[in-house]
């Protein structure tokens, strides 16, 4: 489908901020990226029609994900129903433009729902109300009647993609390591979620610490570190039946900070041996294990790049923590961080563009970002304790752990966008650490 | 299964913290559990920490000899004050050979996760190797880092990350042959 005028936000990675640029008479809508404070798109989404008197509930708890997710990014800005002038009464109803655009609302998003027997279905379109024309085509999805929220957040990446031309995140789930008890004596357990916190269920037990979950590229398995043989060492859980396979390793050794390789055949992780710790990779079919680095210091927390051909990683070779890229068969690595401070647990974005970082320094921890030669770093956030960044699959928001200091305190996900803006909590059951977002879903 | 005696002499040899939390380890930990037993999820075991005046017991070597030392924010080389708590740990552990010794590195929480538990293998390993240097044998002696997992003091100033930094030496008896 063509639009003369398409409602469009263009985001780029340079700039700092979005301005909503209002429309007048016929320009089209676009969300220019400035040094100025972001004005977040006005939307209208009525209430979804329920369809049929069974799907009433459904119909207004998706209408509320979909809502909470696009505000929940902080491009959008939802319009309260009281200021509505039109009212929708059928999903197929002429929409009455005028009525929207007197109010501002710049998209519109209607839809139906309706559930039969232990299916849900959903429909929705998304207009440009100043261009006075639907955008994209309207969709339907159905579905199990307990996916109901993954059906918002289908409806909710569909029109984030189609208004900003970037994939969109909301129908992703994160793994964590769930916390309790005393500082002292954290009990761990692996966590699964949605990407909002909603949806938990565990993995495992609280019976051994566990480290480092991060999801293979399909999303079917989970790699991470797991103390149950008494030692840390890697651990492969298939998703479908939560069965786990040690990684074979060399007796007398630890090995952790495991991560997939982006065609999930392969993983590279940090192995220790007489208290030096170097990076391998290993063929996860066959077992075959390849030495990547051999030197004196500490090499830990790789990451691949998406296109698998290099590995970003942190080294104190020059003293303290710094990041490094070396070729995805190992080789002399390059140094890439050297900002003040200490650099550590790099990972490299899905788009391939950034790479994302807890950086030390002066008593103060900080999530950034830079491009893959080390150039233009960004600070994101600050505070006593921020560690471990993630990003969404769209390469777009960041997930991390941040704890507050004192001997109560309890380790929490945030997540922030790559601007730097929009930082919240990610809602967890309870104190959470080490999150790893997964791809998004089928 | 589970070796019980084994089990339970390894609970007990944890410290002094261990006096009023026989379980600090059950998550997991190589003292509670690292030897093949599915030891303390969940309930509460209590065992004798041997007594304190006998100088071959558990007890003796972590209250009178000094079962651990601590670093240097970021570093894993032995201070003097290190090395002679170690030196005497060698001579003990030299005397008594039966015992089989976990050496746990620890990290404070100033630094992130992975790291962290390299760094506390790197303070391990640096025990293992001054106690095999003082003539302790090789084969008794394993390490582990729990990194920033398992800190003993929890508040947020230098006075808990110092004691947090350390090498704890884990003692437990039946090494067999």
């Amino acid at each position: 489908m063509t639009f003369a005028r398409p409602l469009a936000i263009a985001l780029t990675l340079v700039l700092q901020a979005a301005v909503l640029v209002p429309p007048s008479g016929a320009a089209p809508l676009r969300l220019e990226l400035t040094q100025g404070v972001i004005e977040p798109m006005p939307y209208a989404l009525p209430t979804f029609i329920a369809e049929n008197p069974a799907g009433a509930k459904a119909a207004t708890d998706i209408s509320q994900v979909i809502a909470d997710d696009l505000t929940g990014t902080g491009l959008f800005r939802q319009i309260p129903a009281t200021a509505f002038i039109s009212k929708v009464s059928s999903f197929d109803a002429p929409v009455q433009y005028a009525d929207w655009k007197a109010i501002n609302a710049q998209a519109l998003i209607t839809g139906a729902v309706s559930v039969q027997g232990d299916k849900v279905v959903v429909k929705f379109r998304l207009f440009d109300v100043f261009s006075g024309a639907p955008m994209g085509e309207g969709l339907q999805f159905v579905g199990p009647v307990t996916t109901w929220r993954r059906m918002g957040h289908k409806v909710a990446d569909a029109v984030y993609s189609r208004i900003t031309g970037e994939g969109g995140y909301f129908d992703s789930r994160v793994v964590f390591v769930s916390e309790s008890g005393p500082k002292a004596q954290r009990q761990m357990r692996l966590g699964l979620m949605d990407y909002d916190g909603a949806n938990t269920t565990y993995l495992t037990d609280n019976s051994s610490i566990v480290l480092a979950p991060r999801f293979s590229p399909d999303g079917k398995r989970i790699i991470y570190v797991s103390y149950k043989s008494g030692f840390p060492h890697i651990y492969v859980m298939d998703m479908a039946t939560l069965q786990q396979q040690q990684l074979d390793d060399q007796p007398g050794t630890m090995t952790f900070a495991p991560r997939f390789s982006p065609d999930g055949r392969s993983a590279v992780f940090s192995l220790e041996q007489a208290g030096n710790t170097d990076l391998y990779s290993i063929d996860l079919a066959s077992g075959t294990a390849r030495r990547l680095t051999n030197a004196p210091s500490i090499e830990t927390a790789p990451s691949y790049s998406p296109d698998g051909s290099k590995i970003v990683f942190e080294s104190d070779r020059s003293g303290e923590q710094q990041i490094y890229v070396m070729s995805a068969g190992g080789g002399e690595p390059t140094r890439i961080s050297f900002g003040a401070g200490k650099y550590a647990t790099p990972v490299w974005s899905p788009r391939g563009d950034l790479i994302a970082f807890t950086k030390q320094n002066d008593g103060r921890f900080y999530i950034g970002v830079m491009k893959t030669d080390g150039s233009e770093e960004r600070l994101l956030t600050a505070s006593f304790l921020d560690e471990g960044p993630t990003w969404a699959p769209n390469g777009r928001v960041i997930m991390f752990t941040r704890e507050a200091a004192g001997a109560d305190s309890a380790p929490q996900i945030y997540s922030v966008d790559i601007s730097g803006r929009n930082l919240k909590r990610v809602p967890t059951d309870g104190p959470a650490s080490d999150p790893a977002w997964g791809p998004l879903l089928p | 299964m589970l070796n019980f005696n084994k089990a339970l002499l390894l609970v007990a040899a944890l410290g002094l913290a261990a006096c009023n939390n026989p379980n600090r380890y059950a998550n997991g930990g190589a003292g509670a559990n690292g030897m093949g037993g599915a030891g303390g999820a969940g309930g509460i075991s209590s065992q004798g920490l041997g007594d304190a005046s006998n100088p071959a017991s558990v007890a003796y070597f972590n209250q009178s000899v000094g079962d651990r030392v601590l670093f240097l924010e970021d570093q894993s080389t032995l201070t003097p004050e290190a090395q002679q708590i170690l030196t005497a740990q060698a001579q003990w552990l030299n005397k008594y050979p039966d015992y089989a010794i976990i050496v746990e590195g620890h990290a404070d929480e100033r630094g992130t996760r992975e790291y962290n538990i390299a760094l506390g293998a790197r303070r391990a390993g640096t025990v293992q190797e001054f106690l095999v240097s003082q003539g302790v044998r090789a084969g008794r002696i394993k390490t582990i880092s729990y990194g920033k997992e398992r800190p003993v003091a929890t508040c947020d100033d230098e006075s808990c990350w110092s004691q947090n930094r350390r090498a704890v030496t884990v003692l437990s008896q039946g090494l067999n042959g």
